[in-house]
């Protein structure tokens, strides 16, 4: 004899915002429980931007070839680092929706009543808290090599916020990318395809001014290059800022706005 | 075409299977009914929605339970069911008492708090269809919902949806391939072959319709005849073959 059930009937008296943000909140939630049962990919995550600031960056300070506009250059170039980790984290985000897909997981979140937006979103959210360990690891590892952080709590809050809003914009880019080729094969070639020019047409390991005006004009439409410039004004003492934070923000928030309104379109497509 | 003009209804409070051979077009169906999938034309009502018009609110009132494995194996039972009762916009009081009947329900108490991936093929099933009924839906959609199940755990299945019709009342829409199955829990049976639904009616007035002893095995053959040329995509036999082999 099996136990009897409760009422034969649903529950949507809630206000349908607050649903929303649930909604959107399971689908992080559902991640989130994932890394925390096996935390491995964020400890591989935490390799490399660490061998980018002890390896990479310690040679090229020796050099002094890079105008930094008085800055060390490890210091100019631990913003561009930490932008850089979370990008290429972010950029290959998408595949784990087609890998959901193929084992059927990405069916049950559809065939729920929860909007496409609030799937996306969640999924940006997920993405914004592997940024937060990400964050946290450059900052150890900057500190260690003597990197001249701002540490006060709101500066570190702005860093959040911006590495987090990069995150959610890469990371919802790359599922737009994943809704159209569908194929962990070519999704991987794309993600390699993507990751070098956003990262090379940006302001992450040189400054705007080195670049020929082609290129210039190539990373002022990046969002990678408006994050960059916002972290490198709240994460190093005088930093420095290009333009402006409103301006970094306001890229950021339209960026991600614009992805998230062609992510939610192309969502249900994923399973075509 | 996958699934051609198809029309019929099915009665509020029954279990109707649709039967027929691979690549028959029925999992297709169930995208289209579950509003996974937009038919090319025509449209159909789900616990009286339209899904071309109301794609949400058919999603509010229906269960779906895919062919392939929708749990979550990098999850608990229990994270598998809260994730799920929040996509439902279940409030946190009903999500305590719904979980822990379902967990009650299913016999997967002792199991809740294991990763999903060290479960048996039958504790997956009856996690996946507690997953889609803690939102007590009008309709449960079914597709192919015991392929990969030993004896054991399919008749564990069968006894928790005939239970769950029985007590909440709910419709279920299944496809399957086990013609056992189909007898032993369907109300009315349809065919499908070549996207066209070719014969309906209860398992017995089917039966009989061929002749005095026939079996329901016989009635698939008549209907779905002998090609072999049929078969689906090769990412459906792959699906098939995978869920089988996770579930085993």
């Amino acid at each position: 004899m099996l136990p009897k059930l409760a009422t034969p009937h649903g529950a949507w008296s809630s206000f349908e915002p607050v649903i929303f943000l649930q909604q959107a909140s399971a689908v992080a939630e559902s991640d989130i429980r994932k890394l925390i049962h096996d935390p491995v990919e964020l400890l591989t995550r935490m390799v490399q931007p660490v061998l980018w600031l002890v390896v990479f960056g310690q040679v090229f300070a020796r050099t002094r070839a890079i105008p930094t506009g008085g800055l060390p250059y490890l210091d100019f170039m631990a913003p561009g680092i930490l932008a850089q980790s979370v990008l290429f984290g972010a950029i290959f985000y998408g595949i784990s929706l087609i890998w959901e897909r193929d084992l059927g997981v990405v069916h049950k979140f559809l065939v729920s009543p929860a909007p496409r937006t609030a799937l996306v979103l969640g999924r940006a959210v997920s993405s914004a808290v592997r940024g937060f360990f990400q964050t946290v690891i450059v900052y150890i590892v900057a500190l260690l090599l003597g990197v001249q952080l701002r540490l006060e709590g709101r500066a570190i809050l702005g860093v959040i916020t911006v590495v987090s809003l990069g995150a959610a914009t890469f990371s919802t880019f790359s599922l737009i990318a994943a809704c159209i080729v569908k194929s962990r094969e070519r999704f991987m070639g794309i993600g390699q395809i993507l990751t070098m020019p956003l990262f090379f047409a940006s302001n992450a390991i040189y400054p705007l001014s080195m670049m020929p005006a082609w290129l210039r004009s190539l990373s002022s439409v990046n969002p990678l290059t408006y994050q960059v410039d916002a972290l490198r004004y709240l994460m190093i003492r005088n930093g420095g800022i290009e333009f402006g934070l409103e301006v970094d923000f306001c890229v950021l928030l339209l960026a991600f706005a614009l992805l998230v309104s062609i992510a939610a379109k192309l969502y249900p497509s994923i399973i075509r | 075409m996958a699934v051609n003009a198809l029309t019929f209804s099915v009665s509020t409070g029954t279990v109707f299977g649709l039967l027929g051979p691979n690549g028959a077009g029925k999992s297709t169906l169930i995208k289209m009914l579950t509003t996974l999938l937009p038919p090319s034309s025509g449209t159909a009502l789900v616990a009286g929605f339209d899904i071309l018009l109301q794609p949400k609110e058919v999603r509010r009132h229906i269960g779906y339970v895919s062919q392939m494995l929708s749990a979550d194996g990098e999850l608990t039972g229990y994270e598998n069911l809260l994730i799920s009762a929040k996509l439902y916009g279940l409030s946190r009081a009903e999500r305590a008492e719904r979980i822990g009947q379902a967990l009650e329900f299913m016999q997967l108490e002792e199991a809740s708090r294991r990763l999903v991936k060290h479960y048996s093929g039958g504790m997956i099933r009856r996690l996946e269809i507690a997953q889609s009924m803690l939102h007590r839906p009008q309709v449960l959609f079914l597709d192919e919902p015991t392929v990969g199940l030993d004896p054991n755990a399919k008749h564990s299945v069968w006894q928790r949806i005939s239970e769950l019709r029985q007590q909440l009342g709910t419709s279920v829409f299944m496809t399957t391939h086990d013609m056992e199955e189909a007898d032993h829990l369907c109300d009315t049976i349809a065919f499908m072959h070549q996207g066209k639904l070719l014969a309906s009616g209860s398992p017995a007035e089917l039966k009989s319709a061929l002749g005095p002893g026939a079996s329901l095995d016989d009635v698939f053959i008549h209907y779905s005849g002998t090609s072999i040329a049929e078969g689906g995509t090769l990412r459906d036999v792959a699906q098939t073959r995978y869920t089988a082999r996770r579930l085993e």
